[in-house]
Protein backbone atom coordinates (compact mmCIF):
# COMPACT_ATOMS: atom_id res chain seq x y z
CA UNK A 1 0.00 0.00 0.00
CA UNK A 2 1.64 2.86 -0.84
CA UNK A 3 1.29 5.84 0.35
CA UNK A 4 -1.35 8.47 -0.83
CA UNK A 5 -1.93 11.78 0.01
CA UNK A 6 -5.16 10.20 2.40
CA UNK A 7 -2.13 8.09 4.11
CA UNK A 8 -0.47 11.52 5.23
CA UNK A 9 -3.69 13.32 6.26
CA UNK A 10 -5.00 10.31 7.96
CA UNK A 11 -1.52 10.33 10.03
CA UNK A 12 -2.15 14.12 10.69
CA UNK A 13 -5.64 13.48 11.48
CA UNK A 14 -3.91 10.44 13.98
CA UNK A 15 -1.55 12.92 15.46
CA UNK A 16 -4.13 15.63 16.40
CA UNK A 17 -6.64 13.23 18.44
CA UNK A 18 -3.88 12.00 19.86
CA UNK A 19 -2.86 15.88 21.00
CA UNK A 20 -6.35 16.28 22.21
CA UNK A 21 -6.56 13.19 24.37
CA UNK A 22 -3.15 14.52 25.51
CA UNK A 23 -5.22 17.89 26.48
CA UNK A 24 -8.02 16.04 28.37
CA UNK A 25 -5.49 13.75 30.44
CA UNK A 26 -3.01 16.38 31.58
CA UNK A 27 -5.37 18.94 32.16
CA UNK A 28 -3.52 20.10 35.39
CA UNK A 29 -0.03 19.93 34.07
CA UNK A 30 0.87 23.16 32.01
CA UNK A 31 3.95 22.26 30.40
CA UNK A 32 2.44 19.25 28.79
CA UNK A 33 -0.43 21.33 28.03
CA UNK A 34 2.34 23.35 25.27
CA UNK A 35 3.74 20.44 24.19
CA UNK A 36 -0.01 19.31 23.38
CA UNK A 37 -0.38 22.16 21.63
CA UNK A 38 3.19 21.78 19.50
CA UNK A 39 1.97 18.45 18.60
CA UNK A 40 -1.29 19.83 17.46
CA UNK A 41 0.74 22.34 15.19
CA UNK A 42 2.95 19.42 14.07
CA UNK A 43 -0.20 17.99 12.25
CA UNK A 44 -1.69 20.97 11.01
CA UNK A 45 1.94 20.96 9.38
CA UNK A 46 2.04 17.80 8.61
CA UNK A 47 -1.49 18.65 6.17
CA UNK A 48 -0.05 21.75 4.78
CA UNK A 49 2.95 19.89 3.42
CA UNK A 50 1.22 16.94 2.18
CA UNK A 51 -1.29 18.69 0.52
CA UNK A 52 1.60 21.33 -1.21
CA UNK A 53 3.22 17.86 -2.45
CA UNK A 54 0.40 16.07 -3.55
CA UNK A 55 -1.02 19.38 -5.57
CA UNK A 56 2.23 20.33 -6.88
CA UNK A 57 1.68 23.94 -5.12
CA UNK A 58 4.55 25.57 -2.90
CA UNK A 59 2.86 28.29 -1.31
CA UNK A 60 1.10 25.41 0.96
CA UNK A 61 4.87 25.04 2.23
CA UNK A 62 5.28 28.94 2.44
CA UNK A 63 2.28 28.48 4.91
CA UNK A 64 4.15 25.97 6.94
CA UNK A 65 7.29 28.30 7.28
CA UNK A 66 5.09 31.16 8.68
CA UNK A 67 3.32 28.64 11.12
CA UNK A 68 6.93 27.36 12.54
CA UNK A 69 7.78 31.24 13.13
CA UNK A 70 4.76 31.48 15.19
CA UNK A 71 4.83 28.48 16.72
CA UNK A 72 8.36 29.01 17.72
CA UNK A 73 7.03 32.55 19.18
CA UNK A 74 4.30 30.99 20.87
CA UNK A 75 6.04 28.82 22.72
CA UNK A 76 8.44 31.05 23.92
CA UNK A 77 6.21 33.26 25.59
CA UNK A 78 4.40 30.49 26.58
CA UNK A 79 7.70 29.23 28.76
CA UNK A 80 8.23 32.86 29.57
CA UNK A 81 4.77 32.83 31.24
CA UNK A 82 5.22 29.87 33.01
CA UNK A 83 8.52 31.10 34.54
CA UNK A 84 6.71 33.70 35.87
CA UNK A 85 3.46 31.70 37.35
CA UNK A 86 5.92 29.36 39.11
CA UNK A 87 7.90 32.07 40.27
CA UNK A 88 4.84 33.58 41.73
CA UNK A 89 2.61 30.39 42.96
CA UNK A 90 5.41 28.15 42.92
CA UNK A 91 3.48 25.57 41.10
CA UNK A 92 2.40 25.16 37.87
CA UNK A 93 -1.08 23.60 38.39
CA UNK A 94 -3.43 24.69 35.94
CA UNK A 95 -6.43 24.28 38.67
CA UNK A 96 -4.81 26.89 40.83
CA UNK A 97 -5.16 29.38 38.71
CA UNK A 98 -8.39 30.84 40.15
CA UNK A 99 -7.89 34.61 41.31
CA UNK A 100 -10.58 35.37 38.25
CA UNK A 101 -13.29 33.25 39.78
CA UNK A 102 -14.68 36.48 42.08
CA UNK B 1 6.51 -2.60 -1.30
CA UNK B 2 9.31 -0.06 -1.76
CA UNK B 3 11.78 1.79 0.47
CA UNK B 4 9.70 4.79 0.55
CA UNK B 5 6.70 3.38 1.96
CA UNK B 6 8.40 1.61 4.29
CA UNK B 7 9.99 4.81 5.54
CA UNK B 8 6.36 5.96 5.75
CA UNK B 9 5.35 3.22 7.89
CA UNK B 10 8.45 3.52 9.95
CA UNK B 11 8.55 6.99 10.64
CA UNK B 12 4.34 7.46 10.99
CA UNK B 13 4.84 4.15 13.80
CA UNK B 14 7.75 6.08 15.77
CA UNK B 15 5.75 9.52 14.79
CA UNK B 16 2.58 7.95 16.75
CA UNK B 17 4.41 6.33 19.98
CA UNK B 18 6.45 9.13 20.53
CA UNK B 19 3.47 11.58 20.21
CA UNK B 20 1.36 9.09 22.63
CA UNK B 21 4.76 8.81 25.08
CA UNK B 22 4.41 12.66 25.33
CA UNK B 23 1.22 13.22 27.01
CA UNK B 24 1.68 9.78 28.90
CA UNK B 25 5.39 10.21 30.63
CA UNK B 26 5.01 10.74 34.24
CA UNK B 27 8.58 12.76 34.12
CA UNK B 28 8.59 15.97 31.83
CA UNK B 29 11.57 15.72 30.81
CA UNK B 30 10.85 11.80 29.42
CA UNK B 31 7.87 14.27 27.42
CA UNK B 32 9.84 16.67 26.03
CA UNK B 33 12.63 14.17 24.70
CA UNK B 34 9.96 12.03 23.22
CA UNK B 35 8.67 15.44 21.73
CA UNK B 36 12.32 15.74 20.18
CA UNK B 37 11.69 12.30 18.84
CA UNK B 38 8.04 12.84 17.17
CA UNK B 39 9.48 16.47 15.30
CA UNK B 40 13.00 14.34 14.21
CA UNK B 41 10.31 11.54 12.80
CA UNK B 42 8.16 14.41 11.37
CA UNK B 43 10.87 15.82 9.55
CA UNK B 44 11.91 12.14 8.18
CA UNK B 45 8.17 12.14 6.80
CA UNK B 46 8.26 15.52 4.80
CA UNK B 47 12.18 14.40 3.43
CA UNK B 48 9.58 11.89 1.98
CA UNK B 49 7.39 14.52 0.87
CA UNK B 50 10.17 16.92 -0.66
CA UNK B 51 9.74 19.34 1.68
CA UNK B 52 13.52 19.48 2.43
CA UNK B 53 14.01 23.03 3.31
CA UNK B 54 11.31 22.73 5.50
CA UNK B 55 12.59 19.10 6.68
CA UNK B 56 15.97 20.55 7.50
CA UNK B 57 14.20 24.03 9.36
CA UNK B 58 12.04 21.82 11.53
CA UNK B 59 15.24 19.74 13.02
CA UNK B 60 17.11 23.59 13.30
CA UNK B 61 14.78 25.35 14.51
CA UNK B 62 12.56 23.25 16.84
CA UNK B 63 14.82 20.61 17.90
CA UNK B 64 17.62 23.05 18.37
CA UNK B 65 16.49 25.81 19.69
CA UNK B 66 12.36 25.27 21.20
CA UNK B 67 12.76 21.59 22.47
CA UNK B 68 16.06 23.06 24.36
CA UNK B 69 14.09 25.88 25.46
CA UNK B 70 11.43 23.67 26.40
CA UNK B 71 14.04 21.45 28.35
CA UNK B 72 15.97 24.11 30.14
CA UNK B 73 12.02 25.00 31.62
CA UNK B 74 11.14 21.48 32.43
CA UNK B 75 14.70 21.11 34.63
CA UNK B 76 14.66 24.49 35.85
CA UNK B 77 11.13 24.31 37.59
CA UNK B 78 10.66 22.02 40.56
CA UNK B 79 7.64 20.14 39.22
CA UNK B 80 5.24 18.62 41.33
CA UNK B 81 4.54 15.32 39.55
CA UNK B 82 2.40 13.04 41.55
CA UNK B 83 0.34 16.07 42.50
CA UNK B 84 -0.15 16.85 38.72
CA UNK B 85 -1.23 13.42 37.79
CA UNK B 86 -4.07 13.05 40.06
CA UNK B 87 -7.47 11.98 38.13
CA UNK B 88 -5.17 11.29 35.28
CA UNK B 89 -6.67 8.27 34.72
CA UNK B 90 -9.90 9.17 35.58
CA UNK B 91 -10.76 11.04 32.19
CA UNK B 92 -9.10 8.50 30.34
CA UNK B 93 -12.03 6.81 29.25
CA UNK B 94 -13.67 9.99 27.99
CA UNK B 95 -10.14 11.16 26.73
CA UNK B 96 -9.79 8.04 24.87
CA UNK B 97 -13.66 7.80 23.24
CA UNK B 98 -12.92 11.42 22.01
CA UNK B 99 -9.73 10.91 20.62
CA UNK B 100 -10.96 7.74 19.08
CA UNK B 101 -13.71 9.05 17.83
CA UNK B 102 -12.42 12.19 16.21
CA UNK B 103 -9.43 9.96 14.26
CA UNK B 104 -12.20 7.68 13.12
CA UNK B 105 -14.07 9.63 11.48
CA UNK B 106 -11.35 11.96 9.77
CA UNK B 107 -9.73 8.82 9.17
CA UNK B 108 -12.94 7.45 7.20
CA UNK B 109 -13.53 11.11 5.38
CA UNK B 110 -9.99 11.10 4.37
CA UNK B 111 -9.26 7.95 3.19
CA UNK B 112 -12.75 7.94 0.83
CA UNK B 113 -11.50 11.28 -0.10
CA UNK B 114 -7.96 11.43 -0.99
CA UNK B 115 -7.19 7.96 -1.29
CA UNK B 116 -7.29 7.74 -5.16
CA UNK B 117 -5.08 10.58 -4.84
CA UNK B 118 -1.40 9.14 -5.98
CA UNK B 119 2.54 10.44 -6.04
CA UNK B 120 2.58 13.18 -8.52
CA UNK B 121 4.08 12.59 -11.99
CA UNK B 122 7.33 13.88 -12.74
CA UNK B 123 7.49 17.38 -14.16
CA UNK B 124 9.47 17.34 -17.48
CA UNK B 125 13.08 19.24 -16.85
CA UNK B 126 13.26 22.26 -17.98
CA UNK B 127 16.05 23.40 -20.47
CA UNK B 128 18.03 26.05 -20.06
CA UNK B 129 19.27 28.26 -23.38
CA UNK B 130 22.40 26.25 -24.12
CA UNK B 131 19.76 23.10 -23.59
CA UNK B 132 20.74 21.65 -20.09
CA UNK B 133 18.68 20.56 -17.38
CA UNK B 134 18.16 23.26 -14.91
CA UNK B 135 17.94 22.04 -11.44
CA UNK B 136 15.09 23.21 -8.98
CA UNK B 137 15.38 22.72 -5.67
CA UNK B 138 13.02 22.91 -2.94
CA UNK B 139 14.85 25.55 -0.95
CA UNK B 140 15.13 27.81 -4.12
CA UNK B 141 11.51 27.34 -5.11
CA UNK B 142 10.41 28.59 -1.60
CA UNK B 143 12.77 30.87 -1.39
CA UNK B 144 11.56 32.71 -4.62
CA UNK B 145 8.59 32.46 -3.67
CA UNK B 146 9.03 34.24 -0.19
CA UNK B 147 11.13 37.03 -1.56
CA UNK B 148 8.97 38.08 -4.33
CA UNK B 149 5.17 37.41 -3.72
CA UNK B 150 5.19 36.72 0.27
CA UNK B 151 7.48 39.56 0.96
CA UNK B 152 5.38 41.60 2.71
CA UNK B 153 4.51 38.41 5.29
CA UNK B 154 7.84 37.94 5.84
CA UNK B 155 9.09 40.77 7.50
CA UNK B 156 5.91 40.78 9.16
CA UNK B 157 6.93 37.30 10.81
CA UNK B 158 10.60 39.07 11.64
CA UNK B 159 8.25 41.64 13.90
CA UNK B 160 6.46 39.20 15.28
CA UNK B 161 9.65 37.09 16.37
CA UNK B 162 11.41 40.24 17.56
CA UNK B 163 7.83 41.16 19.56
CA UNK B 164 8.36 37.59 21.23
CA UNK B 165 11.94 37.93 21.92
CA UNK B 166 11.14 41.34 23.52
CA UNK B 167 8.31 39.80 25.43
CA UNK B 168 9.94 36.52 26.66
CA UNK B 169 12.79 38.74 28.06
CA UNK B 170 10.40 41.81 29.58
CA UNK B 171 8.24 39.10 31.05
CA UNK B 172 11.23 37.02 33.25
CA UNK B 173 13.83 40.31 33.71
CA UNK B 174 14.34 40.46 37.25
CA UNK B 175 16.02 43.48 38.74
CA UNK B 176 18.09 42.40 42.54
CA UNK B 177 17.71 44.65 44.81
CA UNK B 178 20.99 43.83 46.35
CA UNK B 179 23.72 44.97 43.93
CA UNK B 180 25.76 48.21 44.36
CA UNK B 181 25.30 49.06 40.52
CA UNK B 182 24.84 52.95 39.99
CA UNK B 183 21.69 54.31 37.88
CA UNK B 184 22.89 56.45 34.96
CA UNK B 185 20.00 58.27 34.64
CA UNK B 186 20.11 59.22 38.28
CA UNK B 187 23.71 60.26 38.32
CA UNK B 188 23.14 62.55 34.89
CA UNK B 189 20.17 64.47 36.91
CA UNK B 190 21.87 65.71 39.73
CA UNK B 191 22.24 69.08 40.54
CA UNK B 192 24.74 70.97 42.89
CA UNK B 193 22.41 71.51 45.23
CA UNK B 194 21.92 68.02 46.33
CA UNK B 195 25.55 67.24 46.86
CA UNK B 196 27.08 70.24 48.32
CA UNK B 197 25.81 73.12 50.68
CA UNK B 198 26.57 76.82 50.55
CA UNK B 199 27.19 78.43 54.02
CA UNK B 200 27.44 82.26 54.52
CA UNK B 201 29.49 83.20 57.50
CA UNK B 202 31.21 86.05 58.25
CA UNK B 203 34.30 87.01 56.94
CA UNK B 204 36.37 87.35 60.65
CA UNK B 205 35.53 85.18 63.45
CA UNK B 206 34.81 86.99 67.23
CA UNK B 207 37.17 86.13 69.68
CA UNK B 208 35.93 83.66 71.88
CA UNK B 209 34.69 84.77 75.40
CA UNK B 210 36.46 83.77 78.62
CA UNK B 211 35.36 80.56 79.77
CA UNK B 212 33.29 80.86 83.14
CA UNK B 213 35.05 77.77 84.83
CA UNK B 214 38.50 79.59 84.57
CA UNK B 215 37.15 82.04 86.09
CA UNK B 216 35.75 80.15 89.25
CA UNK B 217 39.42 78.34 89.29
CA UNK B 218 40.79 81.81 89.80
CA UNK B 219 38.35 82.85 92.61
CA UNK B 220 39.39 79.94 94.08
CA UNK B 221 43.26 80.57 94.12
Amino acid sequence: MTPTLGHFLTLGAMLFALAVVGIFMNRRNLIVLLMAIELMLLAVNMNFVAFSHYLGDMHGQVFVFFILTVAAAESAIGLAILVLLFRNKANIDAESLDTLQG
Amino acid sequence: MDAKTGFFYLFSVVLLYAAFRVISARNPVHAVLHLMLAFSQASGLWLLLKAEFLAIALVLVYLGAVMVLFLFVVMMLDVDVEGMRQGFWKHFPLAATIGALVALEMAAVLMGGFRGMEEPKAVAAVLDAAGQPVVVSNAKALGELMYTKYLYPVEIAAVILLVAMIAAIALTLRTRKDTKTINPSQQVHVRAADRLTVVKMAATRQAPAPEPAANAEEKKA
